[in-house]
């Protein structure tokens, strides 16, 4: 497998100098993992800091800055961070107003956020936590980790940040951050598998002809195999399992994503699909954002996040954002 | 006829020799967990155990129950994932349940791994047949009570065991029956760990 890189130990570092050579606007602190906004801490402000493993860029630093996250803490390739991380990450951007952390469920993350919670409370910081678990293809979570952190992730990252940036207290980020995640549900699908540095072949084998339905961002294996599908065909079985289990009363979110190695092309054709779909379903559409937002390094495939709409979210997803990955309106 | 008992140098071979054995295996280990994980496991145990051991170096704690607890915590600061607060967590605890004493029985050292791997299934809320590292340390720490030997034996029937279950737990759990069929990267490695306790009380 040909990869652009130095050697396999030093990717996350590369990729963090690279990413502080080309966003001024970031603290890149390349030792100790941890990006930040750099008008940090900002005065009277709640923050938000999230991270995960590395792998799923631009998740989760190209979402620092104003109106999004205060800071990033980027692990391992598919990594949790570990809790010194997310400390440092809480004490350099904590204004006296709290902290906000955004995990996606899945036991590495928890774990390590749990452990960084009490830390940093010890040290005088109040942290509230936000668990993302959207992933409808988990089912029977009594005998699973729980649904899987995707694609609500950004939903999440997003509106929650915006309220922040308008001064609301970290009950009102907390519980709005809660609200996003509640009504928001994805499905992914993988067209080939993904190829981790360290590993340097496929994380499994999905032969010619097949495709893998419900899988999670991570390069595991998904619930089941079937003969190549055409987008038209993926749409509809995508869009079913989503509306089944979110079945939503009114307008939605639409982000349909990339994994990592699918062309626009081919992802502007799918969102046709996916807005074809959603249409003979009766389901409105009030914004959609195509693109490759939460990969699974080079994983061709991708996945529908829905999430059901008010008048007070949609507020908060059209403020202003200026982040590496995402920015609008200022 | 009193019990013979172990010093810091002792623990401290110990996790030396398991920093050996996951190094040796780390391509097994990230080979197992790219079965039914995500294939990180090898790399994320080499890079813990290699900072434990270049810790121990620099500044060796003087009693038992320091060395794990230095050990556990550098585990939880560089592996990451799930294994770093779990390892992190089963070491910190069985050097905390040891207390300050300058020399352990290998008895003492059974009931403070037991105490440890309660803790362990706590923090990660799993049991006994969730296909995971407990499946290898809960019969491990119940035959230390026996002998070295016995605990490691344990330790590897239970990590054998778990190829035909169902993983119920960890990003395993996704894949649901899928999952059979193949032995869990964390008993494995969990196994070695018993491995290695065995090899330098030999």
């Amino acid at each position: 497998m040909r990869m652009l890189i130095n050697v396999p130990e030093t990717v996350v570092a590369d990729a963090l100098r690279g990413i502080a050579a080309a966003h001024p606007d970031l603290n890149v602190d390349v030792e100790n993992r941890v990006v930040v906004r750099r008008d940090a801490p900002v005065a009277g402000k709640v923050a938000l800091v999230s991270g995960g493993g590395s792998g799923h860029e631009p998740l989760h630093a190209g979402f620092v800055g104003p109106g999004m996250l205060s800071a990033a803490c980027p692990g391992e390739v598919f990594t949790s961070p570990v809790p010194d991380q997310m400390v440092r990450a809480a004490a350099a951007v904590d204004s006296g107003a709290g902290v906000l952390f955004v995990v996606k469920n899945y036991t590495g993350d928890v774990l390590n956020f749990e452990m960084a919670a009490e830390l940093a409370e010890d040290e005088g910081v109040q942290i509230a936590k936000v668990l993302v678990d959207d992933d409808v293809a988990v089912t029977d979570s009594l005998y699973t980790a729980g649904r899987r952190g995707t694609g609500a992730t950004l939903f999440v990252e997003k509106i929650a940040g915006a309220a922040a940036e308008e001064g609301a207290p970290l009950e009102r980020v907390e519980s709005i951050a809660r609200r996003v995640n509640e009504r928001a549900r994805s499905f992914g699908v993988a067209l080939s598998a993904c190829t981790t540095p360290a590993k340097g072949s496929p994380t499994f084998d999905l032969p010619e002809g097949e495709l893998e339905l419900g899988i999670g961002i991570h390069g595991e294996p998904g619930r089941e195999r079937r003969p190549m599908m055409t987008a038209r065909e993926i749409a509809d079985h995508t869009v079913d399992v989503v509306l089944e289990d979110l079945r939503p009363k009114g307008p939605v979110l639409a982000l349909v994503n990339g994994m990592g190695a699918t062309p626009l092309l081919e992802l502007y054709g799918f969102n046709a699909e996916v807005q074809r779909a959603l249409a003979e379903r009766g389901v409105p559409v009030a914004r959609t954002l195509v693109g490759n937002y939460v990969t699974s390094l080079d994983m061709a495939g991708c996945s529908v996040t829905l999430c059901e709409a008010d008048e007070e979210l949609l507020r908060l997803w059209d403020a202003p954002v200026q982040t590496a990955a995402l920015r609008w309106g200022r | 006829m009193s019990e013979p008992t172990y010093d810091a140098a002792f623990f401290r071979a110990w996790l030396e020799g398991a920093a050996a054995a996951v190094d040796r295996e780390a391509d097994r280990l990230t080979e197992l967990d790219s079965a039914i994980g995500d294939a990180d496991h090898g790399a994320n145990l080499k890079r813990g155990f290699a900072a434990v051991t270049a810790t121990l170096e620099k500044e060796p704690p003087a009693t038992p129950g320091a060395v794990l607890a230095t050990a556990g915590r550098q585990l939880i600061s560089t592996v990451g994932g799930a294994s770093g607060p779990l390892y992190g967590t089963l070491l910190r605890r069985t050097g905390k349940a040891l207390g300050e004493a300058p020399e352990v029985s290998r008895t003492a050292l059974a009931e403070a791994l037991t105490t440890a791997v309660a803790a362990v299934s706590q923090l990660g809320g799993a049991q006994l047949g969730d296909k995971t590292m407990l499946d290898a340390l809960v019969p491990a720490a119940e035959a230390l009570g026996t002998s070295f030997e016995a605990a490691r034996e344990a330790a590897e029937a239970g990590a054998l065991a778990t190829v035909p279950l169902q993983a119920r737990k960890g990003r395993a759990s996704y894949l649901g029956e899928r999952s059979i069929g193949h032995q869990d990267p964390g008993a494995t490695s969990s196994a070695l760990l018993i491995a290695a306790l065995a090899e330098v009380a030999a």
